[in-house]
């Protein structure tokens, strides 16, 4: 397999990697930069678990080819804590158990944080509208749905 | 002078879940995000065929191709396995005989990915093909060859029983009706697809698995017993896990198979199956006929029952015996109900096996009963909800089957949801193609039989203090997203009367923790829970002798003021880690165990073979509404709003009971809408979440959530089941809401957009008021 020579930032840190041309981005995250927040729910593009922001819109990384991604900007699950402290996201995610199982998370999480940049006040419905790509078997969304309002509300103050 | 503030209480508070931190923030670790480096990849080969005999596999290229390490057959395979000790008769990998496609038949370990699927290619196998069944009455048909040699007809296991007096019952009547209800297979799709991580050390010869399991003590007996190695010799350690919903409370073929590999390569083994393959490894809700009559008094009074299940169990045994004996059992314990006829047949078909899905073998009959119940109540014109409050059971009672109701919510569910829906003011004013619709439901807290019977109590934890004042719970019970850690350290801390912060849970390694027969059955608040506390209450009488030691007064005179003793109210008293230091003295860390067992009036019938089944401490219950919107058009159904009570006992920690009362009855509404596995020749076609119908964020409802206390006596702070009573109830509340809305009633499900036009096209005009 032909390989390139790959650089971009990840998580705010400049990559410079040779990558096979067929891998995909979530194998180049989990394997090789050791990021495995980002899960495999599915066999392509049906549940969202592998979602991350790639210049700050949600993109499945299992769909994505890991060389397409020369000079862009991606972001995973691991980047939006600091210090240590869970981002307002992440916080509701957890005190309001819009997660349950956790493995749905990351790409959940992934893509309310790429919502929310889009629209910081978002109602139930652009919530459901926004989030449509991800799949949750846990908790029938209710949680979700208000982990993410509250988060809005939090960012918003 | 100490500080004596009181410690916030636990129980009752809803808290987080410990856990989740690690989640949220991408640190958790799930069984497939262990072992990248020089670690081998398993893969494994499948039939192709549904039934057939494997005439003959040849390894011998595959093993020659560089870069494979192992390659294993059935031939490596010691002994059958499953999870009930008298229906072992699956192998890890195919002997003989293939009985599904997509069995495993062969598996390599190698390199890469690359590799490991060239060498799959490799190995050479032939079949001989014999005729294949893919529904159950094809299967039982008089000339079918049987699947497995003991099973005449292909009948896993019939079940009959004819308690009261049901003929004469029935003919005593108002008003006797029956129907037949079908429901489609269903299949858990937890989100994460099944994993395993296995290292082998040869020159100790010990095995450590990592695998995405609900029962890690049931895959470690499975792995001594099929790769013939000895228990000692064998860790199970129960990494994050996405998810079970009951698929993962048997061992799976691929946790075997890797260790199988491990074992052979002399190494480490990654083996993640695909979401195609987790599909297929199945152990999903089988396809189900139910025919079912009721006799009712005019008043709604149920004088009698009659009911026949069929179902379509798959290849193997799985939890098929328990699963046809719960579809008849559980018709008692909802409704006073003394006269009943069952007749269950769990039929084997050449399909991946059924298992045991979340709301085990209650949820189809519970759909009929329910159903049928409406229509009834409809015809004698009766308001659903008193046809419910005429057949209420006055606990604590013991059911005509011999279960025991302890505690019983049902009035106080049905009030709440009444009420919340506004169903009294609501019903029928909601305008056209729209409607209400309600239903019951119930479940078992814990099976009171475990299916290993060991004579060992049914849970053990174990709770160790040292130097560092800090409290570590040591448990088996496997957390797998429901907040089973975090229950247990609210139980701990409440009972301890310590910061919640002071807590530890080290969960399910076999090297470490107490054995726990793992989450399935709702079993582990109830059981687990109670031996938690149990622990805590020594634990605190230590402390308490302690205290008293130092403070030089008598045990009895010590006070507990959150995490200050003292001996009186002048005392200045002593800290917890004073407290803690006094104990050490002489004895060292200390380490206390307690065990929950279940009492024996709990452990269910003798009135027929198999009636232990439905034995439990404790049954939850719940009652649901159900508002819907339909398209006569185009068939679609919206569900607007669910009210839904749930008799918990006592919510533990009221977040995560929400939680699992959402999702129970959102996965209800799954089946009940758009889920279904189909097979073409036994093919399995809607192996992937777009074939097959998961919701969607964006068809699902809000669901308001009424949490009931009716304390059972023995439950953990009065606790019991929450994770799946409420699913059953929400198929036949929304198919009544249904017939409220367009006047037609669906018997078989899931009720797609095709059938519901199919059912409206074969209704005629007029006689759509049902």
């Amino acid at each position: 397999m032909a390989k390139t020579h790959l650089t971009f930032s990840l998580n705010g840190r400049q990559r410079d990697d040779v990558v096979p041309d067929n891998m995909l981005l979530v194998d180049f995250l989990r394997e090789t930069a050791g990021l495995t927040g980002t899960k495999i729910g599915c066999d392509g593009g049906e549940c969202g678990a592998c979602t991350v922001l790639v210049d700050g819109s949600p993109r499945h990384s299992c769909l994505t080819l890991a060389v397409t991604m020369q000079n862009r900007d991606v972001e995973t699950v691991e980047s939006l804590a600091e210090n240590g402290r869970l981002s307002a996201i992440q916080r509701a995610f957890h005190e309001q158990l819009g997660a349950q199982c956790g493995f749905c998370t990351p790409g959940m999480i992934m893509a309310a944080e790429g919502l929310l940049r889009e629209n910081p006040s978002p109602s139930a419905d652009d919530i459901r509208q926004g989030m449509a790509s991800n799949i949750c078997r846990c908790t029938g969304y209710v949680k979700i749905i208000a982990a993410v309002q509250t988060a809005a509300a939090e960012l918003g103050k | 002078m100490n500080e004596t503030r009181p410690v916030a209480a636990s129980i009752g508070v809803p808290t987080p879940l410990v856990d989740g931190p690690d989640k949220v923030s991408g640190r958790a670790r799930f069984a497939a995000d262990y072992g990248f480096r020089e670690t081998l990849v398993g893969r494994v080969r499948r039939s192709p065929a549904a039934h057939a005999r494997i005439k003959r596999i040849d390894t011998s290229k595959a093993e020659i191709l560089a870069g494979v390490r192992a390659v294993v057959t059935g031939a490596d395979v010691a002994a059958s396995y499953g999870v009930l000790p008298i229906a072992m008769n699956e192998h890890a990998l195919a002997k003989e005989r293939v009985r599904y496609r997509g069995e495993p038949v062969a598996a390599v370990a190698a390199v890469d990915v690359e590799t490991a699927a060239k060498a799959l290619d490799l190995i050479e196998i032939e079949y001989e093909a014999l005729p294949a069944y893919f529904s159950a009455a094809a299967a039982r048909a008089g000339d079918a060859l049987r699947l497995h040699d003991d099973k005449p007809g292909n009948i896993e296991r019939d079940v009959h029983f004819e308690l009261g007096d049901v003929a004469g019952q029935l003919a005593m009547a108002d008003l006797v009706r029956e129907e037949t209800y079908r429901n489609a297979e269903v299949c858990q799709v937890q989100s994460e697809p099944h994993a395993v991580f296995a290292e082998y050390d040869a020159e100790r010869d010990r095995l450590t698995v990592r695998p995405s399991t609900q029962v890690p003590y049931y895959v470690h007996l499975m792995l001594a017993r099929t790769m013939n190695m000895n228990q000692s010799r064998i860790r199970v350690i129960k990494p994050h896990i996405g998810g079970g919903f009951g698929c993962r409370t048997e061992t799976l073929n691929t946790e075997l198979i890797c260790g199988l590999l491990a074992r052979k390569a002399g190494g480490a083994v990654r083996l993640v199956s695909s979401r195609e393959e987790t599909f297929v490894t199945h152990r999903g809700r089988p396809e189900t006929d139910t025919r079912l009559r009721i006799g009712m008094m005019k008043d709604g009074r149920i004088t009698a029952v009659e009911c026949e299940v069929v179902q379509r169990g798959g290849a193997y045994s799985g939890y098929g015996i328990v699963t046809i004996l719960y579809a008849g059992s559980l018709i008692y314990a909802l409704y006073d109900i003394e006269n009943v006829k069952y007749d269950g047949y769990r039929v084997l078909t050449n399909t991946p096996p059924c298992g045991a899905m979340r709301g085990h073998g209650t949820v189809n009959t519970r759909f009929a009963f329910e159903s049928l119940l409406d229509a009834m109540a409809h015809e004698l014109g009766l308001d659903p909800f008193e046809v419910r409050r005429k057949n209420l059971i006055q606990a604590p009672t013991m059911t005509a089957n011999g279960l025991l109701v302890n505690s019983y919510g049902i009035p106080q569910c049905l009030d709440w949801a009444e009420k919340a829906s506004g169903w009294r003011e609501r019903k029928g004013r909601l305008g056209p193609n729209r409607g209400l619709g309600m239903a019951c439901s119930h479940y078992v807290s814990g099976a009171s039989r475990p299916k290993h019977w060991t004579g060992e109590p049914h849970a053990t934890v174990n709770l160790k203090v040292d130097f560092d004042g800090s409290v570590t719970i040591l448990t088996g019970a496997a957390e797998i997203g429901q907040g089973s850690s975090t229950v247990l350290a609210q139980c701990v801390a409440e009972t301890l009367d310590v910061d919640f912060g002071r807590i530890r849970v080290i969960a399910s390694d076999s090297a470490m923790t107490p054995k726990d027969n793992g989450s399935y059955s709702s079993r582990v608040t109830y059981m687990v829970g109670n031996a938690a506390i149990e622990a805590a209450q020594k634990l605190r009488g230590i402390l308490t002798e302690a205290a008293a030691r130092k403070l030089e007064v008598r045990s009895q005179d010590v006070e507990c003021l959150g995490e200050t003793y003292r001996g009186g109210s002048q005392d200045q008293g002593l800290s917890f880690e004073d407290v803690v230091g006094e104990a050490l003295v002489d004895s060292g860390t200390i380490t206390v165990k307690g065990t929950y067992s279940t009492r024996p009036e709990s452990h269910g019938g003798k009135k027929y073979r198999g009636a232990a089944i439905g034995g439990t401490m404790a049954f939850s219950y719940a009652a649901q509404v159900v508002e819907v919107s339909v398209d006569p058009d185009t068939g679609e159904i919206t569900v607007e709003k669910v009210w839904v009570a749930h008799d918990c006992g006592k919510a533990l920690n009221p977040l995560a009971v929400e939680g699992q009362v959402e999702g129970s009855v959102w996965m209800g509404l799954g089946q009940a809408m758009s889920e279904e596995t189909r097979y073409h020749d036994g093919l399995a076609i809607t192996g992937n979440m777009l074939d097959y119908r998961v919701p969607t964020i964006v068809e699902s409802p809000p669901i308001e959530v009424g949490l009931i206390e009716c304390a059972d006596p023995y439950g953990p702070f009065g606790a019991k089941e929450a994770g799946e009573g409420s699913l059953s109830g929400f198929l036949p509340a929304m198919t009544n809401a249904v017939a409220d809305a367009i006047g037609v009633r669906a018997t078989e499900l899931p009720l797609t957009p095709e059938r519901l036009l199919g059912l409206l096209e074969r209704t005629p005009r007029g006689r759509a008021a049902a």
